[in-house]
Order: C-alpha cells, then sequence, then structure tokens
C-alpha cells in the first residue's frame, strides 16, 4: 500500500520559509483554495496557512545550533482527526494515505483541531471549513504534468533540497531510504499516530585536512631539490584509497 | 483552549434538562411526597416542558459553534467512531423522550413508566456522549480521565435537581420541596468532591510531550526562536485563552464557591423560609457558577499543540 510522505532535512533547512510561501501561492489558487488572509495588511494579520517554518535554538551559548523546522501536516498513519470527525469529511484517502477534508461535508465544528496534536489542521474564517495540507494532491496525481513535477509545490521550491517526497511503504524509494540511512524520525511519537513525515536529524560536519591537501605534493620545486621535502608524518591520502 | 460559549451553554442547559428529568422520572417512580395523580401529573408536564425547553434552548446554542450550521444534519453519519456524531443521535433522542413523556402523562395514557425507563436510556447516552466527546481526546490530558464523565453526570444532575426544587416550590408542592432539597445537598456534595478530585489530578499532570519530543531533538535546553509568523493564526486564536493565571485562579475559587457551598446555603434558607426566591437565586447562582466551572473546564486543557506556538519571533 501507498503512504505518500514528506522527508525533511533539519541538516539543510536554511530557513528560508520558500515552501511556506510557494504552498500558500500553490493552494491559495488550486483547488483547496482560496486560503483567507484576514487584515493581511493591517496592524494586526492573520491567515490560513499549511505550512509553517520555525526557529528554534538548541543548547547554551556559545554551544548553540539554530534549528529551522518547517511543520505541515504529517500525514499520519493512523491519524487520531479522522475518526472524530462527526460527518465523514474528514477522510484518509486508501490509495495514497494523504489525509484530506471534504470542504463540502464539512460543518466546522473544529473538533478534528482539538484531536490533532501537531496543530497541522486550520479553520479558515472565510468559508468557515476546516483546511490542511493536502500535500498537494493535485499535483501529485496530475498525469498532464512532467514526472518531476509531479511533487508538492513546497517541495519543488525548496533550494537547499531539504524536503523529499515518495512513498514510505517502498523500501527502495528516495524518502525510505534516507529514513533507514540517515535517522529518520517521527514528531510526538509517545501519541502512537505513527505520523508518516519524517523529520532527518543534524550531523556534525567534519573535514580532515591532510597537509599534502595543502601543499602540491609533485611541487616542481622540491623535485629539483631546491626546497627540502616535506616531513608527511600523517598517513597520505594514497594510504586510505580504496 | 479558547472556550467557547455555544459549547459552556449546551452543555449546561442539556445538563440542567437531563438532571431536573431524571429527578421527574425519579419522582414518579418512588412516589414522593405521596402526591395524588393530578397533582403530580401537572408538576410531571410542567417539569417536562421546562426540561425541553433547557434542551432545545442548549441545542440552538450548539448551532453556534459550527462553521456550516447549514449542514448540521450531516453530523449524524459518523456514529459508529466518533463521540459527537452520537451526540448529535442522543439529543434529539432524548428530546423526543422527554415530549413523549410529557404527552403520555399530559393525555394520562398508562405507559408513562416505560416511555420514562426509555427516555432515561437516551439521558444516560447523552450523558455519556457529552463527557466523552471531552474524555476521548487523548491529547488533552486534562480532560481524558473517567472523572470528567462522572463530573459531568454528577454536575448535571445536581443542577437538574436544584431546578426541581425550584419548580416545586413555586407551583407550591411543598411536600416535594424537603426530598429535592436532600437530594440536590447530596449529588452537589458529591460532585464537589468528584470534581475537587479532577483539579487536584490535572494540577498534578505531567504532559506528555515536551518541546524536545515535538520537534524530536534531544537537547535540555530549546528555546523557540520564532513560530514563523507574526501576525495570528487558527493555531493561536483557537488553543490560547489569552487570560492571565490570576483570572484562572479566580474563576476557579468563583465555580467553587458559586457551585457548591453557596447555592446550598440559599436552597436551605429558601426551604426553612418557604421562599421562592431564594430557592431562584439558589438555582440561578449554581447554574452562573457553572458557566463559570466549564469555561474553567476548557481554559485549563493545554493541548500540545501549543508548543509550538511559544514565541512569535
Amino acid at each position: 500500500m501507498t503512504q505518500l510522505a514528506l522527508v525533511i532535512d533539519l541538516n539543510v533547512c536554511v530557513g528560508c520559509h520558500a515552501c511556506v510561501t510557494s504552498c500558500k501561492q500553490w493552494n491559495t489558487s488550486g483547488t483547496a483554495g482560496s486560503l483567507v488572509d484576514i487584515n493581511p495588511y493591517g496592524a494586526e494579520p492573520n491567515g490560513t496557512f499549511f505550512n509553517r517554518v520555525q526557529t528554534f535554538e538548541v543548547g547554551e551559548f556559545p554551544n548553540t545550533q539554530t534549528v529551522h523546522f518547517p511543520k505541515s501536516c504529517l500525514h499520519c498513519e493512523d491519524p487520531p482527526c479522522v475518526p472524530v470527525c462527526p460527518t465523514g469529511a474528514s477522510y484518509k484517502r486508501a490509495e495514497d494515505g494523504i489525509v484530506l477534508v471534504d470542504y463540502d461535508k464539512c460543518i466546522g465544528c473544529k473538533y478534528c483541531s482539538w484531536a490533532c496534536p501537531y496543530g497541522a489542521r486550520e479553520l479558515d474564517e472565510e468559508r468557515k471549513v476546516m483546511t490542511k495540507c493536502t500535500l498537494c494532491v493535485d499535483r501529485v496525481t496530475d498525469t498532464a504534468l512532467p514526472a518531476s513535477e509531479r511533487k508538492p509545490a513546497c517541495v519543488l521550491a525548496c533550494p537547499s533540497n531539504a524536503r523529499l517526497f515518495g512513498d514510505i511503504h517502498d523500501p527502495e524509494s528516495v524518502v525510505s531510504r534516507a529514513i533507514a540511512e540517515r535517522g529518520g524520525y517521527q514528531l510526538m511519537p509517545e501519541w502512537g499516530t505513527s505520523p508518516s513525515n519524517h523529520y532527518l536529524p543534524r550531523r556534525k560536519t567534519e573535514i580532515r585536512i591532510h597537509a599534502e591537501d595543502l601543499e602540491r605534493v609533485d611541487n616542481p620545486l622540491k623535485i629539483d631539490g631546491q626546497l627540502p621535502e616535506h616531513a608527511h608524518r600523517d598517513p597520505g591520502r594514497e594510504d586510505f584509497a580504496t | 483552549m479558547q472556550p467557547a460559549f455555544s459549547v459552556i451553554f449546551l452543555t449546561t442547559l442539556i445538563g440542567a434538562a437531563q438532571g431536573l428529568f431524571l429527578a421527574l422520572y425519579g419522582t414518579e417512580l418512588i412516589g414522593l411526597g405521596g402526591l395524588g395523580p393530578a397533582d403530580s401529573k401537572g408538576f410531571l408536564v410542567n417539569g417536562s416542558a421546562v426540561a425541553l425547553v433547557l434542551s432545545a434552548l442548549g441545542l440552538v446554542a450548539s448551532f453556534f459553534h459550527l462553521g456550516h450550521p447549514e449542514r448540521a444534519w450531516r453530523s449524524a453519519a459518523m456514529w459508529r467512531t466518533s463521540w459527537l456524531s452520537r451526540e448529535v443521535i442522543a439529543l434529539p433522542l432524548f428530546m423526543l423522550g422527554v415530549f413523549t413523556y410529557a404527552g403520555s402523562h399530559a393525555l394520562g395514557r398508562g405507559n408513562t413508566q416505560l416511555v420514562g425507563a426509555a427516555t432515561t436510556l437516551a439521558c444516560i447516552a447523552l450523558f455519556v456522549c457529552t463527557a466523552m466527546i471531552y474524555a476521548s481526546v487523548r491529547f488533552l490530558q486534562e480532560w481524558a480521565s473517567p472523572l470528567t464523565l462522572i463530573n459531568y453526570l454528577l454536575l448535571g444532575c445536581a443542577s437538574g435537581l436544584m431546578l426541581a426544587t425550584l419548580l416545586a416550590g413555586l407551583t407550591g408542592l411543598s411536600a416535594l420541596v424537603q426530598p429535592y432539597a436532600l437530594a440536590t445537598t447530596a449529588l452537589t456534595l458529591l460532585a464537589w468532591v468528584t470534581r475537587g478530585a479532577s483539579l487536584h489530578r490535572n494540577a498534578r499532570l505531567k504532559p506528555k510531550s515536551t518541546l524536545q519530543s515535538a520537534i524530536g531533538i534531544k537537547h535540555p535546553r530549546i528555546v523557540q526562536k520564532a513560530q514563523g509568523f507574526m501576525g495570528g493564526s487558527f493555531n493561536t486564536r483557537e488553543f490560547f485563552h489569552g487570560h492571565s493565571p490570576e483570572l484562572l485562579l479566580t474563576v476557579k475559587w468563583g465555580f467553587l464557591l458559586l457551585v457548591f457551598p453557596l447555592p446550598l446555603l440559599c436552597m436551605a434558607l429558601g426551604v426553612i423560609a418557604a421562599s421562592k426566591e431564594m430557592l431562584f437565586i439558589a438555582f440561578a447562582m449554581q447554574y452562573l457558577g457553572l458557566l463559570a466551572e466549564r469555561w474553567f473546564f476548557f481554559a485549563q486543557a493545554n493541548h500540545p499543540q501549543n508548543l509550538y506556538y511559544q514565541n512569535i519571533s
């Protein structure tokens, strides 16, 4: 069974909010829209968004890390928001596991938003229905688009390629491999909701510089004996090759 | 959570209606006060009418909670999984039962006890559905407890019995006033204990979710620097009550006094002095207290999504 999901790489997210704006642009003009903004240019603007980038500081100065953290609906495998819906407007698609809201059935009782621990659902104040990330269902299933563009708007917009999209039930997919190889994890595992979206943790960046990386081994001056030979105490690059 | 007045009125109004109906049916079953059939008939019919009006007002209030009230009929669909859907079915069933019960008494049909029994089932089902809407949301740990169900049941019964005492006083059935007052006292004191128990429990709750589990980073010191937007959103409107801890404390002590000891005192004075006004004050005071109690019930619940909205920028 297919379960489409996003895998978000916190190691490379730079917090540029391109995914936020592209999500808003695509979804406000598409079948999920329009996403209302109340008082957008006033003193207290208020709006509907499917995706947000938040920023956290981890650690104590000077040993701190700034973590940019994009958050949208996690398309849980066992979504707690679906069974509580009294009308059946909230549902999980059997064919690809996307959690959606049928705007024509929603009565706007907000009960599903109470039943989501992640705050992924937002009531649209103008249309008075619950809205949420659709994983760009109108893009990813559109066969008129070239295959490379059948991805959510946020994935296509990300300049650092921090967002991966695919089927987490297919062990050979890009997302499954990323989760397996880089310790992909779920948010709030204590609730047993089994979110489909995963996050890839920060990695420690290390580089090892050898002396020969800084100095030409085949420096002709050395070969001519005009400069003393560098004392290679560390094993050279060739010692590790193959 | 942001308390919603539509739901506060719905739950308190139908709670009083349900308690009142149970008091009326109990009166019929036990034969309290040794009333003649003529007296008890008028009282039971009028009392049921009051219960019906209160439930109808509650139903009207509930529509104000909906973004699309014209689609409310759809909400009976998912009764297999949703307690809200079950409540949507149980409330009209209860109202139909009370209407039939009043009608059977008014028309002098002999089947009142049977109708009353069926309505009692609907009444209990409604109590369970209403409370389970809150108790079944496991993310709101303040609500996810059997105490929620017990409190909705006992507070509804206390409020309904207080109303029954007032109605008995108003219709001059002095033989009923004292037994009702005793039952009201017992239920109110019992509800005081169980509501106190839930306050005690909630004061010692340890949140299951932390900032660490929310973003999946295991470091003891994590501070949110930006929530991603500087204006508001549904997340900041719906899940934060936006009031000071002092106000919450005031409301808490306010309802602890207004629901429990003060109305009992007024009722006792009303019974002793045979004063209808005091009985009315007692019921009104307790209902006001119940509004505060329900407001606090919502405001106190702390949703785990709030972890993501700690800091604007």
